[in-house]
């Protein structure tokens, strides 16, 4: 499994290719921003009919970073679904390419913004979790510690030898870690962008998906190059 | 109905316009009059040098129609491929209209005419009604499009051969499939310039299976055209042919009004520039190219009109048979790509018929000096390239639909019809068909996702929109041009400000920091991104080193590629200048020729990267594709190729490693193994992919100026979606359309076959310390594919960590 590892408050993470954080120590596999049900909500809008295999691309994904970590606990830290019709479209179609991996695993299903409140899905549905010194919801608060949180899809933007390289990627300080969206139909926000870069202190850190995740100084502003 | 206007070649025109003619001391064109005489049969195309009086020509019989005040309503839709030439042909319309006295009201119809009179043009329309294909399939999406099109007698398409090979002829060509059902007795009149094929033009033209009629006006005498030769020789390198300034100065002051066409927009820019710097007379110069503001133009059409212009720098914006006056000396700088274009464009000069057009060739750099000696040779010989075979592409079909649909309900038997008495789709199967129309209402996906949310409802075989709010984003998206996804350009630290201008995304993604360009007439330096801005400084340097907009690409036809090879096979080039002899024998010296029957390929180091070169002259298409050949095997072998750029004469690709090995690459089989993997997958492939998803309507037109929802966090690239639909269902239209839409434009993979019977095992393979004369132009051309392969692993391995060491942090 290709991993970058790093300390976060104490504890030993690591980001995962796929876009995924996984926690050793307390089995745990976190995910942000699944927003399944997303073809489904712009179709019924009336907007461009998109390959509806979305569901089952992420879902695949996540399953294999279940199997291949072997996780006790696994929590999605909100915008699971893609607004609350998409997840009562969707749900059953969910819960059963899900039930598997869900079985015997410990399934937090945390509220975001596009799908507050319960979903008719097995697992547990809560506004935030606490597991040790890590606090676990979907949008970054005011003056946390040990904060997880998604909502942003941040990605990051670096320029090498004339080409510009685009990821999603993990921006994490000594008091926050945001994860990238894990949905397959997601976009993203630079993180050189005013939310992103006040949320975050001088000393951040983005950690770039790729094979494997690589680790560079948050870009603000202009990119630096060569 | 029968028809009261058919005019024997004798018969006299009314008084008015006869009266018209004779004050003037005018006599009829035979071709005028001919068409005349055949005003009545349900298609004609006339092909008439441009000054053949050919505008006349096509409006003569509608004059005539008019002349006794009796018609009501929309009687003559005229549709030209550009705005401007829509507002030009009701200038040169209105004036004669008026001084003939006739009842009749024009009136022209562009996405720049004001909401308010397009409202009330639908409800009460004029009697020639001046339009774009654009403009026309927005018109026939409204619900009351039957009433105002009730009435309409003759269509005319202008500048037919320039809308003949393009999506945007297919839409037009399928709207006026629409307008015939509405309008069985609807006239089809077709203007063109010369052509090779005028029966091909004629098919397209037709509404299937109606004959066609074909006149052709006397083509006039032969062009004047030569090649400017100056003191000073071209660069080495480069477009804009900035050395050729006072040659060109001195010209413009010989004649009395001259037209400077580019090939881009960017060269136009920089030339008028160095033009204004040079220009000591204070010589009266405009500049016109379609980027340019809507006033700006308006301004320089209107001073050219007055006559107040000695020169016009411009662009493919007045390609197409602008009528304006005095125009007696046309230059070309850059060369020529096609010698149809070529005559065309000097059909520009001179619109006294029957008098020489004149017309000077300024190559702008070496390379082009040979090409222009080539055209020149084929000009002569009467030489014209031949049109392709044209079927008419799904994307556009799917629009259309989606368009019939906003008009209201209908039927697939009838559209399907409709549909095939469209020249392109002639030939289109019914299952074809029905694959387009349930993309079109379901989205056509293998998993029945969305029977709830269908686009279009069937009910007892009719089909309708099931949201009728959907017209709105449907009439948003309607146009076969797909626009680059642009970033604005703003001087750093004027946050706020207004931008100097756009560069399409992929520019963008390609500059380094330094790097300088021309925007908005003026250089600046790229200083970086920030969010979706390109951020530049002013900068005091003359000369931008990057060329900013891709421009229109024009490709070099066969007949051209095979002349320069015949010619570069010569021991030495009398018929070329001194400078441009030179630098042939130098590349002969240092490296050597391409030839016919062999493949010269060339490697060097440059910049820090490793260089390949293959000279296989097999146009740009299928350079290209062998473009992607080659560096999907260069990755499979650990190569690390970044990109490449393609010309019609080479493919330079670039990468971290040396390639030794060459003979292997460029084997057949090797070459056919990688076909299939590497169709599905590739960087073009999801460019093309991405231009027909937004033509067919399965992704929205991005909205201009990037107006959507801020930080762009809801959308996402077409890429994903070409992926998932790989994956999940690879039969789907979408995929099907991208494959033939890539295998026709920009695979090409016969002419590559060509080309391998043509070298055999004769590679020759120059190991060399670097760039050699004939491959520097290629790194200045536009169009770099890059390859997003393991390059990029181990770029953002070493970026990586190189900048953290500079923050001086440490991975906790």
């Amino acid at each position: 499994m290709n991993e970058r590892p790093f300390t976060f408050c104490g504890e030993a993470l690591s980001a995962l290719t796929s876009g995924a954080l996984w926690w050793p120590n307390e089995s745990t596999l976190v995910v942000s921003d699944l927003h399944l049900g997303k073809a489904e909500r712009m179709a019924r809008r009336g907007g461009p009919m998109l390959p509806p295999y979305e569901i089952e691309e992420t879902l695949d994904r996540l399953i294999g970073d279940c199997d291949a970590t072997g996780a006790r606990r696994v929590i999605c830290l909100g915008d699971s679904f893609d607004d609350l019709g998409a997840a009562q479209a969707t749900a059953r179609a969910v819960s059963e390419r899900l039930a598997p991996a869900m079985a015997g695993r410990e399934w937090t299903w945390i509220e975001g913004n596009h799908d507050p409140g319960p979903v008719d899905i097995g697992g547990n549905h809560l506004a935030e979790l606490q597991i040790g010194p890590l606090t676990f919801r979907h949008i970054a608060g005011h003056a946390p510690m040990g904060e997880v949180s998604g909502h942003y899809h941040p990605k990051a933007r670096i320029v090498a030898r004339g080409r510009s390289i685009t990821r999603p990627c993990f921006l994490v300080d000594d008091a926050r870690l945001i994860l990238p969206a894990y949905g397959t139909y997601t976009g993203g926000l630079y993180c050189d962008h005013p939310d992103l870069a006040k949320l975050m202190s001088a000393q951040a850190i983005a950690i770039l998906l790729g094979n494997p995740p690589m680790h560079i100084p948050m870009p603000r502003g202009l990119p630096q190059d060569p | 109905m029968d028809r009261p206007y058919l005019y024997p070649m004798t018969a006299p025109l009314p008084p008015q316009i006869e009266g018209w003619f004779s004050a003037r001391g005018w006599s009829i064109h035979p071709h005028q009059r001919e068409m005349l005489a055949l005003a009545d049969q349900p298609c004609q195309l006339l092909i008439a040098p441009t000054g053949g009086g050919k505008t006349m020509a096509g409006f003569l019989p509608t004059l005539v129609e008019l002349a006794d005040g009796e018609h009501d309503g929309l009687h003559t839709l005229y549709i030209s491929p550009l705005k401007a030439l829509a507002a030009d042909i009701k200038r040169n319309l209105t004036a004669p209209i008026d001084e003939m006295g006739l009842p009749i009201r024009v009136e022209d119809r562009t996405g720049d005419t004001p909401s308010s009179r397009k409202k009330r043009q639908r409800a009460d329309p004029p009697h020639i009604l001046l339009t774009t294909p654009e403009s026309l399939a927005l018109l026939t999406s409204y619900e009351d499009a039957e009433r105002t099109f009730k009435g309409l007698q003759r269509v005319i398409v202008d500048e037919i051969h320039a809308l003949a090979e393009s999506k945007r002829g297919d839409q037009l060509m399928l709207a006026l499939s629409r307008l015939s059902a509405l309008r069985p007795d609807l006239r089809r009149v077709g203007l063109s310039a010369t052509v090779e094929d005028p029966d091909a033009v004629a098919r397209i033209l037709a509404k299937n299976p109606d004959p066609c009629a074909i006149l052709k006006a006397d083509p006039g005498p032969d062009p004047d055209i030569q090649m400017l030769t100056t003191e000073a020789p071209p660069p080495w390198s480069g477009g804009g042919g900035k050395y050729a300034m006072q040659a060109v100065l001195d010209q413009v002051k010989a004649h009395n009004t001259t037209l400077i066409f580019h090939n881009t927009r960017a060269q136009a820019e920089l030339f008028f520039h160095h033009l204004w710097l040079a220009n000591e007379d204070q010589i009266p110069i405009g500049i016109h190219h379609g980027a340019l503001a809507r006033e700006q133009r308006d301004r320089v059409e209107q001073a050219m009109v007055n006559g107040d212009l000695k020169a016009i720098v411009c662009t493919g914006s007045l390609d197409l048979g602008i009528d304006w006056g005095d125009v007696d000396l046309v230059i070309q700088v850059g060369a020529p790509k096609n010698v149809k274009r070529l005559v065309q464009r000097i059909g520009r000069a001179n619109h006294r018929y029957n008098a020489p057009s004149k017309a000077l060739i300024v190559p702008a750099n070496r390379f082009e000096v040979i090409e222009c000696v080539a055209a020149l040779q084929a000009v002569r010989e009467h030489t014209l390239d031949g049109e392709t075979d044209h079927s008419g592409p799904l994307d556009v079909l799917c629009q259309h639909i989606l368009i019939r649909a906003c008009a209201g309900p209908f039927t697939a038997d009838d559209l399907y019809a409709e549909v095939i008495t469209t020249g392109a789709y002639a030939d289109l199967p019914r299952t074809t068909f029905d694959r387009c129309l349930d993309f079109a209402a379901t989205g056509g996906y293998a998993l029945r996702a969305y029977d709830q949310w269908q686009r279009l409802i069937e009910l007892d075989g009719i089909y309708r929109l099931r949201d009728p709010r959907a017209t709105a984003r449907i009439r948003m998206n309607i146009g076969t041009i797909v626009d680059a996804d642009k970033m604005a350009v703003r001087l750093q630290k004027t946050r706020g400000g207004k931008p100097l201008g756009e560069v399409e995304e992929y520019f963008a993604s390609m500059l380094r920091k330094g790097d300088t360009f021309l925007i908005g007439g003026e250089i600046v330096r790229y200083e970086g991104m920030r969010e979706m801005t390109v951020e530049v400084t002013r900068t005091p340097y003359q000369k931008p080193k990057i060329a900013t907009f891709m421009g229109t690409k024009f490709a070099t036809s066969t007949q051209l590629s095979d002349r320069i090879l015949t010619m570069f096979r010569q021991d030495d080039w009398p018929e070329l200048p001194n400078h441009t002899r030179d630098w042939l024998k130098l590349q002969r010296d240092v490296s050597k020729l391409p030839e016919r029957d062999r493949l010269l390929v060339e490697t060097f180091p440059h910049d820090g990267r490793e260089h390949l070169v293959a000279y296989g002259f097999a146009g740009r298409n299928a350079q290209q594709t062998l473009g992607l050949l080659l560096t999907q095997r260069m990755e499979e072998q650990g190569l690390n190729p970044m990109g490449f750029v393609s010309t019609d004469y080479a493919t330079l690709i670039w990468g971290l490693d040396q390639v030794t090995e060459i003979a292997p690459l460029f084997s057949r089989e090797n070459l056919l193994a990688t076909m299939e993997s590497w169709l599905a997958d590739n960087a073009v492939m999801k460019r093309t992919f991405k231009g027909s998803a937004i033509i067919a309507g399965l992704v929205d037109r991005a909205l201009p100026g990037g107006k959507r929802k801020s930080g762009r966090q809801a959308t996402f690239s077409t890429d994903i979606l070409y992926d998932t639909l790989r994956k999940y269902d690879p039969d789907h239209v979408m995929l099907e359309i991208t494959r033939n839409e890539a295998m026709r434009g920009l695979v090409d993979f016969g002419r590559i076959e060509e080309m391998l019977m043509r070298i055999g095992d004769r590679i020759d393979h120059k190991a060399l310390t670097r760039v050699t004369p004939l491959a520097a132009p290629l790194f200045l051309e536009p169009g770099r594919i890059p390859i997003q392969g393991l390059a990029n692993e181990r770029l953002l391995g070493e970026e990586a960590e190189r900048l953290m060491e500079i923050a001086g942090l440490r991975m906790a």
